[in-house]
C-alpha cells in the first residue's frame, strides 16, 4: 500500500477540514433553529396531537440516511475506478453516518407509531424498506473487518456499497407492492405538497439542518479515519526503523 | 511466433471463457456430487423443520405452499452458493483465474450459470418431495411454476455468486454470505413467492405481470452488476 504523503491525501485533509469548519457550526445553528420551529412554530396536528412532531426528525433522519448512502455509493464507485484510499475513507464514513441516521428512523418510527397506530412495529412498506436498508449497510460495515486489512476489505465493501444502493429502488417497489399502511405520501404528491405551509417550512428547516449535520458527521468521521491511517503509517515506519537498527 | 501472434492465439472469447468455467464446475460436481447431495438433503430438512414448527393443516399448506418452497430453495441455495468458490479458494485457483486472459465478467457468468444449474436440479427434486410430504398436488400447476422458479433462481444466483466470491475470501464466511445476500435478494424473494403463489392457486399469469417485470429488472441488475464488478473481487 502506498504511503500517504503529499498529493491527494493531504488535499483531502484540507477539504475535510474546510467542510468540517463550515458545516459543524452551521449544523449546530440549524439544529437549534429546527428545534425552535418544531416546538414553537409548527402547529399541532389535529388528529395526532403532539406525537406527530416526531415526523420532522423522523423524515429528516430518513433523508439524511439516503443522502449518506448515496455518498457511499458514489465514493465506492470512485474508489473502484481510481483506487485512491481517500474515496474509500469517504465511503466508509458515509456508511457509518447513514447507519446512525437509519437507526434513528427505526427507533423514532415506533415511538410515533405506537400512540398513533397502536403497535410498535408493522410490516408496512416504508418501515420494512428502512429495515432492509439498515441490514444492507450493517452488512457493509461488518464486512470490512472480516475481509481482512486494508485494500481488500475496501474493494469488497465498495462492491457491496454499489450493489446495495442500486438495489434500493427495487426493494422499495417490491415492498410497497407487498404491503402498505404508512400515511400516504403527503409531501411529494402529484398535486404538490399537501402539508399546511407552517409544517412544510418546519420540515424544510429540519431537512436543511439534518443535511448539514450529516455532512458535518461524515467530514469528522473521515478525518478520524484519516488520522488512524497516519498513525498506522507512523507506527509502521517506527517499527521499520527499529528493525533495521 | 511473434508476440502479437502469441497474443492472438492466447486470447479467449467471452463465451469461450464462460463455457469453460461452467463446464469445469459441472464436471467437478458430476464427479464428487458434493454440493448436490448437501443441498438436496438440506432442503428436505428445511421442509421437515417447517412441518414440525408450523404443523400446517391442509388449508394452511395451500396458503403457505409458495412460501415454504421458496424458504427451502433460499436456504438450500445459499448452502450451494457458499460452496461454489471453495474449490477455487483451496487450490489458489482464484489467483489463476485473475491471471488468465479471460474476461472476469465471463468467469462470473460461467460460475453463475453453473450455480443456476445446481439450484435448478435441487428445485426439481424438492418440488415433488414437497408435493408428497405436504400432500399438495403440483401436477396441474406445474407449467405455471417454471417461469417464477426460473426468474427467481436467476436473480438469487446472480446476487449469490457475486456475494459468494466476496464471502469466500473473508473470515466468518458461512455467516457473511447470508448476511450480505438475504437483504439484497428480498425483492427477488417477494416477487418469486407472489408469482409462484398465483401459479399454485391456478390463476392466470397475467395477474403477476408487474411482479414478473420487477423480477426481470432484479435479474438484469444482478447479472450486469456482477459481470462488471466481478473483476474487482479476483485481484489480490
Amino acid at each position: 500500500m502506498t504511503e500517504p504523503g503529499l498529493g491527494v491525501q493531504d488535499r483531502m485533509d484540507t477539504i475535510l477540514r474546510k467542510v468540517r469548519n463550515v458545516t459543524t457550526p452551521l449544523a449546530g445553528f440549524g439544529l437549534v433553529a429546527a428545534a425552535y420551529f418544531i416546538v414553537a412554530y409548527a402547529p399541532e396536528e389535529a388528529e395526532q396531537g403532539i406525537v406527530q412532531k416526531i415526523f420532522y426528525g423522523h423524515v429528516a433522519s430518513a433523508w439524511a440516511s439516503y443522502l449518506s448512502f448515496f455518498v457511499t455509493f458514489a465514493a465506492s464507485a470512485l474508489y473502484l475506478w481510481k483506487r485512491d484510499r481517500a474515496w474509500d475513507l469517504l465511503a466508509l464514513s458515509a456508511a457509518e453516518v447513514g447507519v446512525v441516521f437509519c437507526t434513528a428512523v427505526l427507533v423514532s418510527g415506533p415511538f410515533w407509531g405506537k400512540p398513533i397506530w397502536g403497535t410498535w412495529w408493522t410490516w408496512d412498506a416504508r418501515l420494512t424498506t428502512t429495515l432492509i436498508l439498515w441490514l444492507i449497510y450493517v452488512g457493509y460495515l461488518l464486512l470490512r473487518p472480516f475481509a481482512g486489512e486494508g485494500e481488500r476489505g475496501a474493494r469488497f465493501a465498495a462492491v457491496v456499497g454499489i450493489v446495495g444502493f442500486l438495489d434500493i429502488p427495487l426493494i422499495h417497489l417490491s415492498v410497497r407492492w407487498w404491503r402498505t399502511l404508512h400515511p400516504k405520501p403527503i409531501v411529494m404528491n402529484a398535486q404538490g405538497p399537501q402539508l399546511p405551509p407552517e409544517m412544510l417550512t418546519t420540515l424544510l428547516v429540519t431537512l436543511v439542518a439534518f443535511t448539514l449535520l450529516a455532512a458535518s458527521f461524515i467530514a469528522i468521521r473521515a478525518e478520524i479515519e484519516r488520522l488512524r491511517d497516519l498513525a498506522a503509517m507512523l507506527r509502521r515506519r517506527a517499527q521499520a526503523r527499529e528493525g533495521s537498527r | 511466433m511473434s508476440v502479437a501472434a502469441e497474443g492472438r492465439a492466447a486470447r479467449v472469447t467471452f463465451g469461450g471463457a464462460m463455457l469453460a468455467v461452467m463446464r469445469k464446475d459441472l464436471a467437478l460436481e458430476w464427479r464428487t456430487r458434493e454440493i448436490f447431495s448437501a443441498t438436496v438433503v438440506f432442503a428436505a430438512l428445511v421442509l421437515l423443520t417447517i412441518n414440525f414448527s408450523f404443523d400446517p393443516g391442509q388449508r394452511a399448506v395451500e396458503q403457505m405452499a409458495s412460501g415454504i418452497l421458496w424458504v427451502a430453495f433460499v436456504f438450500a441455495g445459499m448452502l450451494g452458493l457458499g460452496r461454489s468458490f471453495v474449490a477455487e479458494r483451496e487450490n489458489a485457483c482464484l489467483d489463476a483465474l485473475a491471471l488468465s486472459p479471460a474476461d472476469p465478467g465471463a468467469i462470473f457468468v460461467g460460475k453463475a450459470a453453473a450455480n443456476l444449474i445446481f439450484l435448478a436440479v435441487t428445485e426439481a427434486i424438492v418440488l415433488p418431495l414437497f408435493a408428497v410430504l405436504f400432500n399438495f398436488p403440483l401436477g396441474r400447476a406445474f407449467p405455471g411454476l417454471v417461469l417464477p422458479l426460473a426468474l427467481g433462481s436467476v436473480g438469487f444466483v446472480g446476487a449469490g455468486t457475486l456475494f459468494a466470491a466476496i464471502s469466500t475470501q473473508t473470515r466468518m464466511r458461512e455467516v457473511m454470505l447470508p448476511l450480505l445476500l438475504l437483504p439484497v435478494s428480498i425483492p427477488v424473494l417477494i416477487a418469486s413467492v407472489r408469482i409462484t403463489g398465483t401459479a399454485l392457486a391456478g390463476r392466470a399469469v397475467s395477474e403477476s405481470l408487474p411482479w414478473i417485470g420487477l423480477l426481470v429488472l432484479c435479474d438484469a441488475l444482478f447479472l450486469v452488476a456482477g459481470t462488471l464488478l466481478f473483476g474487482h473481487l479476483l485481484e489480490d
